[in-house]
């Protein structure tokens, strides 16, 4: 493949920001050749979109090139005039973006959004188009094509519109596609259906790809090679297998490091009156109401029953809908249960004041959103402080006391303290998050994906520390993510939800080395699994491949 | 829709100028507010000449030395009834602007926390009062409370309510479903704290804006009241009585109107300076952004 001429040769290129001329893509150099899949892997920051980005033409007006070339086609993209950055955009360059929300018009049918590229760059009449169009549809496994050109975006699911979106790159048959973070937004079996639906396409039409991506896994699954890129610059680049096993540049084996791998199962004491117990727990969504009408509700929970014994870590795992959310929320009473009760110590909440508050004292919660779950106005001494107002005999020397070895313990110390919200990173915000729920020192904190929000690396190093602290106090936790690989990192027990309703439950090692129910066996099968294999290295295997495996070659 | 873009294209152009030049607006907004301060206060206590007294013999005499702003048709000094006038104009435009955005925030507060059957009614009943415009409604309050000062500041008052509790409500829907409503009600707090503690505050950038706005159309309303007929009974001077009765002389003696008109612009300029000022100021997220 390496003797033909690259498709997408891009040398040097730097891109500057502002007066100051930041480089924030500095000197990168990678080729992309006719029907290969490349990666590009970074964190937020990395300039791994903007560099994508600048293949299409497409540069925010305050950035400029200072260096270097892209050569599509052995033409130079930065000297192209806009009618010739046209005819290549969509008919030889093709993008799907991450947001499949917002990525198709919401006010246009499906089938007149796919119709539109095709009128512009294919000479074909309004019947042909029609017919490849379906064509295409059923080919990314739309069940009715015919109906779906009569709908609107909002008709159809998140991994649907991204399908949908696939389908109106891949029907002018690009050269080259470009995917930013395709499949960030969708959750994990969703994820490969719709990466192996990429693909078969483009692999069909001899299509190359340019995959950008956080998720070094998904990325050394489908790709030949990798290209780490790290502040603006290439760190790495190689093959794919290269890159994992024999990782030169420490920033890779830093990425490699952060992948969440399986520590020993640990022994807890069990038989005990569970801290917290979830007795048949029913929760309705109400309808929608009007003044006059009122639809029926809706069942987001159908009965959950749940144990979680002192210091112990369960992980509640499902795809978004499963009600793993609603579960966590109405747990920490933020969601009115229809039916069931939640016992504490073996005594039921609802039925005394008493019981309530000693819950309502002990439960806490670290919310997903970073950026959402913190008041704006308030200081970080403020924010953690906060819960200990309602810490009966507790003297102001006594709190600050406390607040400050809590920011200590989470790795915040002194200067954080009269800061805002807005001056902390992703990274440093939940970290007073967590400060937050464990500074009234709780017996069971509910985390609700405490990091997907958050980088590749800072996510393994917050898991650690929530790790961490939870060894040193102690406290249960209901641990709630999609993310396969975290929870096969943190928890002791896996309880994995399908549609409201717990299909499957156990230790964690029995869950992932021999689940039963076919929902986990799917789950699984969408996450990769990683090996050490010494000197900073990792293997990458397929669980329950059922022969759809791939090694990446 | 045209006085739509216009109205965002200026905010954009606000933002701006805010983002580089802070401290001037801050600076020219608090001179002029200072002065409108300083001439309502000294207003009330004296002023060149008796604001009320009349002088045949210097009727309509233009700005000179003696009469710095000239006389109106009964020989009365602009400039001295000006002053008087700041005092009642600044103190209706307070009292109506802070009856409102009490009053507003109260219900927006409650209607958007609450939601609900509460808030559905609630909110029927406002926007039933904001189909109407706030002069009329102002006009038909007065017509039952009684044309005086007190009776224009409940009426404008409740006429300016409803736009306050749209705005608040919208700014409570929004703030509610942040998650950090949700890790206060985990924490135990109760909801009202709840409310005052985490609502409250983070509605102080828009009701900041909302105020300052509404300052320049109360003192706007106010005069169209006097217009009207049904503002302050004369022979007491406001801003809105003196721009109103300027209107038979329009030709023969211009300052009658352009003084009070002046001063009016230039008090909403002020204000709306200063209200920028403020809220950059109040929002811990834009210190320092200088």
């Amino acid at each position: 493949m390496t003797t033909t001429a690259p498709l997408l040769d891009v040398a040097h290129l730097t891109l500057t920001i502002g007066t100051g001329g930041r480089r924030v893509v500095d000197d990168v150099s990678f080729q992309v050749f006719p029907g290969e899949i490349v990666g590009i892997v970074g964190e937020s920051g990395s300039g791994k979109t903007l560099a994508a980005r600048a293949v299409m033409g497409f540069v925010p007006p305050a950035v400029r090139l200072a260096g270097g070339s892209i050569r599509f086609e052995g033409q130079d993209v930065m000297a192209m005039s806009g009618k010739e950055l046209r005819a290549m955009r969509g008919a030889k360059v093709g993008m799907v973006f991450q947001e499949p929300m917002t990525s198709l018009n919401p006010s246009m049918l499906i089938g007149r959004q796919l119709d539109e590229g095709l009128a512009l760059h294919r000479r074909l009449d309004a019947s042909a188009r029609r017919a490849l169009i379906l064509d295409m549809l059923k080919r990314v496994g739309l069940r009715d094509p015919e109906g779906a050109l009569d709908s609107y975006p909002h008709q159809f699911s998140g991994g649907m519109r991204q399908r949908i979106m696939l389908a109106s790159v891949m029907l002018l048959k690009p050269a080259l596609l470009l995917a930013d973070e395709p499949t960030t937004a969708l959750d994990a079996v969703v994820q490969r259906d719709v990466m192996e639906l990429m693909v078969e396409l483009t692999q069909a039409n001899d299509t190359a790809v340019l995959l950008i991506s956080h998720d070094l896994g998904m990325v050394a699954r489908y790709c030949s090679r990798i290209v780490v890129m790290c502040r603006g610059e290439v760190v790495e680049q190689g093959t794919a297998e290269d890159i994992l096993a024999r990782p030169q540049h420490p920033y890779t084996r830093k990425l490699l490091a952060a992948m969440p791998q399986r520590l020993p199962a640990r022994f807890l004491p069990q038989g005990e009156t569970p801290i917290v117990a979830v007795r048949d727990l029913v929760v309705d969504y109400p309808g929608r109401q009007g003044f006059f009408r009122r639809s029926a509700p809706k069942r987001a929970l159908h009965g959950i029953s749940i144990d979680v014994q002192p210091g112990e870590v369960v992980a509640v795992v499902g795809g978004s809908g499963s009600g793993k959310t609603t579960l966590g929320q109405s747990i920490a009473g933020l969601v009115k249960p229809a039916g069931g009760e939640i016992l504490f110590n073996g005594k039921p909440i609802a039925k005394s004041d008493t019981a309530y508050w000693d819950y309502r004292l002990n439960c806490q919660m670290v919310f997903q959103d970073p950026y959402s779950s913190l008041d704006p106005r308030m200081t970080i001494r403020q924010l953690v402080g906060e819960p200990l107002r309602l810490v009966e005999d507790m003297d102001t020397s006594a709190r600050q006391a406390r607040i400050a070895e809590v920011l200590a313990e989470v790795g915040l110390s002194d200067g954080f303290a009269e800061r805002f919200p807005h001056e902390l990173s992703g990274g440093q915000r939940q970290r007073v998050a967590i400060a937050r729920a464990i500074v009234r020192r709780p017996s069971f904190v509910i985390a609700d994906e405490p990091v997907s929000a958050l980088d590749v690396t800072v996510r393994a190093q917050v898991l650690a520390l929530f790790d961490e602290l939870q060894k040193k106090h102690g406290f249960s936790c209901l641990f709630i993510s999609h993310d396969l690989g975290v929870v096969e990192q943190v928890a002791d027990r896996v309880v994995v939800m399908q549609d409201g309703r717990i299909v499957e439950e156990g230790p964690r090692d029995a869950i992932f080395d021999a689940p039963r129910h076919p929902y986990t066996r799917k789950l699984l099968s969408a996450v990769p699994g990683l090996e050490a294999t010494g000197d900073g290295g990792v293997r990458l295997f397929w669980r329950l491949g059922e022969g759809e495996a791939k090694a990446p070659a | 829709m045209s006085s739509d873009s216009t109205v965002s294209a200026g905010g954009a152009m606000k933002r701006n100028r805010r983002m580089k030049l802070p401290a001037p607006n801050a600076l020219v907004g608090s001179t002029l507010i200072a002065i409108l301060l300083a001439a309502a206060g000294t207003g009330a206590l004296w002023t060149p000449y008796d604001p009320l007294k009349l002088s045949f013999r210097e009727k309509l005499v233009a700005p000179s030395a003696l009469h710095w702003l000239g006389t109106d048709e009964f020989g009365r000094d602009v400039l001295s009834r000006l002053m008087a006038g700041a005092a009642t104009s600044v103190w209706i435009s307070i009292l109506t602007v802070t009856l409102a955005v009490v009053m507003g925030t109260a219900i927006g507060l409650v209607s958007g926390y609450l939601r609900g059957w509460a808030d559905r009614v609630i909110m029927a009943f406002n926007d039933a009062l904001l189909a109407f415009p706030g002069i009329l409604l102002a006009l038909g309050l007065l017509a039952v409370l009684g044309a005086n000062k007190y009776g224009i500041i409940v009426a404008l008052g409740i006429a300016y309510t409803p736009s306050v509790a749209r705005v608040v409500r919208g700014t409570v829907l929004s703030l509610r479903e942040r998650e950090f409503i949700a890790a206060s009600r985990v924490m135990g707090n109760g909801e009202g704290f709840t409310m005052l503690r985490h609502i409250l505050p983070n509605c102080i950038a828009p009701l900041t804006v909302l105020a300052t706005s509404m300052f320049g159309y109360v003192l706007l309303a106010e005069s169209a009241l006097s217009f009207l007929g049904l503002g302050v009974p004369p022979p007491a001077p406001t801003w809105g009585n003196m721009l109103a009765g300027s209107r038979p002389y329009i030709d023969q003696a211009a300052w009658l109107g352009i003084f009070p008109g002046l001063a009016i612009s230039l008090t909403l300029l002020g204000i709306n300076l200063l209200g920028d000022a403020l809220r950059d100021r109040l929002d811990p997220r834009m210190r320092g952004a200088r």
